[in-house]
């Protein structure tokens, strides 16, 4: 573009192109969309009102004759219904300008960009019929027979009335699908307990920064992001997590912001404040999906890019039709059916068939911890036939830990666990971790060790005191001299179960077995049940060996096990699946697994705590729970449902409203609609299309119990 | 046939073809961003009735701030979207809101109001 073309182009952009520092511009935000839909939902009822004063007793004088008293008083051709038309015209034309204006500014605005919508058809629908009216009234003679020169000032009036209410109602009901994306910014505490120079004070929660000392008080809200440095309590973080018991936090522990304390008091490092809060990223994640598109609407927005226009066609095409082939008075006849024709035609239905269906689904999501990234994620997550979990993290809790304690005949179970936890104590081994973490959480006394050796690959040999202790493999006993036959059936068992047996040893008995594990979540065995029972294959992949996968496959009842997969190889498993027709959704932690979620048709990432922004996945759950990948495919599904539901009924009404309007019926039964009814119609359509996407947030979850 | 029926029917004829060529045959040549001192291109877009300008030119691989301004009350646009890009974003009446986003290869994108009812075209050509 050459420099006199783009001032030419910055003049014709005229008073908008002044504005160039967005930072200060979007300080003038004074509306919220809440308040503004409130603001136009009370305008749209005053001017129904209106609209309805008028209307009623049009309806009534536009056909006196027909109504005994008024019969004689307003004859059919007197001098004094020709007056009380004239008055009608005019309060028509009030209703026009006052309950119907938009229709006309709107189509104005909309032709000026060579576009057409439902303002367009309105304004010419109900200005047709008011023209028509006044040139009969003004200039009957124009007509060649008397019968023409009827008035429809009541289709203007009332189908005026009845399009501004569907629009109020209309209104009303999308403030509905997005309450849940308003009850989230709600829960934006305003202000924090900071703590500042040794004194703790007050203030509001955009001051507090990164690195701040932040207190939280028994019942009050947790302001920001952070990791607890002190205390301890219970949170209730049901309304970001969807997980609905009180979650234990004590130091070191994640905090997510504008969840609820309970009794305790605690006192965190914030972490992420201000838009980089977990809540600030969930409400743009949600806000965002809810704009987005489900694939399916590009085929019905190419559809709706034609819609109107071609409306407008087939009414100037029925108008012709009518006239030249209809029955007498043809002209009237023939400026009826356009009239109709324009009035039921109904272009928002189709418009908002997927996108109200879609808030909804997505706000439901949202409500129960589940992030739905965009229109693709839940389309797709509507036809996955196969779900891969990993194993680590996912079914399991990813920590191990001691499940059982064997004793041998004449020790104590804490004894044993006390004992190998002073051995282990020093140790860098995997596994020691998991017996000192067992001994701390069972509150036993931590013995120590006076010396200590580690033999590499065996075990670990220690002293208390003048007692030898030995920790590891039976070898590694039998090695020392030590007979461990009698623990032999235990060990078996346990390693058939899935867990690491060590060993330990007292002086030169053999004393018990600690198993090790890395325990499977509570609810994993419901939820993948439950996943079963939604008609998915459930696959589990891991690293671990076959016989311990095997093992956790039979405790949860997955459908099938992929062991010995190197983390490198995830992606390239979930391939295969796919190369096996089949449509294969991954479930991991969105670090570790970000290939693999990736690579799958839909990625969760699960437990991902304050992280919810995980690239690579489609769908985040900031619990660690599998449930809620069993609600995301359940929402998923029933949206679709909902976006199929509306399509259909949209498609079904134009599809038949229309060619009803042109009079395909006529020649067969005689039917022709009024516009009136047609105007009934299309409120109705569309206030149907919302009330049906609304109908989602009623949804019931599937109970999965632990 | 009557001389009024030939008349109608030539006249519906030619009044359903301007339709078809008024609303589907529109092509405008656009708006070229303009850059400013941040290195985006920015574009200033009325929300009224439609999008004005409706066609914004843009050069590929530089970042793009479109500023939109919604000055009417009718629920219908008070989403914008630009599907392809993955940016939406609420339009409060009377305020300025911002929508940045990196224009890749040359070719055309739509942004729409959420029910598709508004469209407008940003068409990216090679820098």
């Amino acid at each position: 573009m050459t420099s006199t073309a783009r001032t030419a182009a910055t003049e014709h952009t005229g008073h908008v192109a002044g504005v160039r520092r967005p930072q200060t511009a979007t300080v003038q935000t004074s509306t919220t969309p809440a308040g503004d839909r409130q603001a136009e939902y009370r305008a749209l009822m005053r001017k129904w009102w209106f609209g309805a004063a008028v209307g009623a007793p049009t309806m009534i004088l536009s056909y006196p004759w027909l109504i005994p008293g008024l019969r004689d008083i307003f004859p059919r051709g007197s001098e004094q219904l020709w007056w009380l038309w004239v008055g009608m015209g005019v309060a028509s034309l009030a209703v026009i300008a006052y309950s119907g204006n938009q229709f006309f500014t709107g189509a104005w605005e909309a032709l000026r960009h060579r576009s057409a919508n439902m303002h367009t058809l309105i304004a010419i629908g109900t200005g047709t019929a008011w023209v028509y009216s006044t040139v009969a009234l003004l200039f009957p003679q124009l007509f060649p027979s008397d019968a023409m020169t009827d008035v429809y000032y009541d289709v203007t009036v009332v189908v005026t009335a009845l399009v501004v209410l569907g629009m109020a109602m209309e209104v009303k009901a999308r403030g509905r699908t997005s309450e849940a994306i308003e009850k989230l910014i709600g829960l934006q505490p305003k202000t924090a307990r900071v703590v500042r120079d040794g004194t703790e004070l007050e203030v509001p929660v955009d001051q507090v920064v990164v690195g701040d000392i932040v207190v939280v008080r028994p019942g009050s809200k947790v302001p920001v992001d952070g990791i607890v440095i002190e205390g301890a309590s219970a949170l209730d973080e049901s309304m970001i997590t969807g997980e609905s018991m009180p979650v234990a936090k004590t130091q070191g522990d994640e905090v997510i912001g504008a969840t609820m304390n309970t009794t305790g008091s605690l006192r965190f490092r914030a972490t992420k404040v201000g838009a980089d809060t977990a809540l600030a990223t969930i409400v743009r994640m949600v806000g965002d999906a809810q704009a987005s598109k489900v694939p399916i609407q590009r085929i019905v927005d190419v559809v709706s890019s034609y819609f109107t226009p071609a409306v407008v066609i087939a009414s100037i095409l029925g108008f012709v039709i009518w006239f030249d082939f209809g029955p007498a008075p043809a002209f009237t006849y023939a400026t009826i059916v356009a009239v109709t024709t324009l009035i039921i035609a109904c272009p928002c239905a189709l418009g908002m068939a997927t996108p109200m269906s879609l808030t909804t689904g997505v706000g439901l999501g949202a409500s129960h911890g589940i992030l739905i990234r965009s229109g693709d994620a839940l389309q797709a997550a509507k036809k996955i036939d196969t779900i891969v979990l990993d194993k680590t993290g996912t079914i399991t809790i990813g920590k191990p830990a001691v499940t059982d304690i064997v004793s041998a005949e004449g020790f104590e179970v804490d004894a044993i666990l006390s004992m190998a936890a002073a051995a282990e104590r020093d140790s860098e081994h995997p596994l020691a971790a998991a017996i000192v973490g067992g001994a701390a959480e069972r509150g036993l006394t931590a013995l120590s060790a006076t010396r200590f050796e580690a033999v590499p690959g065996h075990g670990i040999r220690a002293w208390l005191g003048a007692s030898r202790v030995l920790v590891g493999k039976r070898a590694f006993l039998e090695m020392n001299g030590i007979d461990a036959s009698a623990l032999e059936a235990s060990a078996i068992r346990l390693a058939d179960e899935g867990k690491t047996p060590v060993f330990i040893a007292l002086d030169d008995r053999a004393a018990g077995i600690l198993a090790i594990a890395d325990p499977v979540k509570p609810d994993s065995a419901a939820a993948i049940a439950a996943l079963r029972r939604l008609g998915l294959q459930v696959v589990m992949i891991t690293g671990d060996n076959r016989r311990t996968a095997d093992a956790i496959a039979r405790q949860v009842g997955v459908d099938r096990v992929l062991a010995e997969v190197l983390p490198q190889d995830k992606a390239n498993e979930v391939r295969k699946l796919q190369l096996e027709g089949r449509k294969v959704a991954m479930v991991g932690d969105g670090i570790n697994d970000a290939p693999a979620l990736a690579q799958s048709d839909v990625g969760f990432a699960i437990g991902t705590g304050t992280d919810v922004a995980i690239e690579a996945s489609d769908v985040t759950l900031i619990s660690g729970s599998l449930r809620g990948v069993v609600s995301a495919i359940e929402i998923s599904r029933a949206t679709m449902r909902n976006v199929y539901q509306n399509l259909f009924g949209a498609f079904v009404y134009n599809g038949l409203g229309l060619p009803i309007a042109l009079g395909v019926l006529y020649p067969f039964i005689g039917l022709l609609l009024s516009p009136i009814l047609a105007a009934l119609a299309m409120s109705f359509s569309s206030v149907t299309v919302i009330s049906n996407a609304n109908r989602l947030k009623r949804f019931r979850l599937q109970e999965v119990s632990a | 046939m009557t001389t009024e029926q030939v008349l109608v029917t030539a006249a519906g004829l030619a009044g359903a073809a301007f339709v078809a060529w008024f609303f589907w045959f529109k092509r405008s040549e656009g708006v070229m961003a303009s850059t400013v001192s941040d290195g985006y291109q920015e574009q200033m877009i009325l929300v009224k009735g439609g999008y004005t300008p409706d066609t914004i030119r843009v050069a590929a691989g530089r970042p793009v701030r479109l500023l939109f301004r919604r000055e009417e009350t009718a629920a219908c646009s008070e989403q914008v979207v630009l599907a392809d890009f993955g940016k939406s974003a609420p339009l409060p009446m009377g305020a300025v809101v911002p929508v940045e986003f990196m224009p890749g290869e040359p070719g055309e994108h739509e942004f729409t109001c959420q029910m598709g009812m508004l469209r407008g075209r940003i068409i990216v050509e090679a820098a």
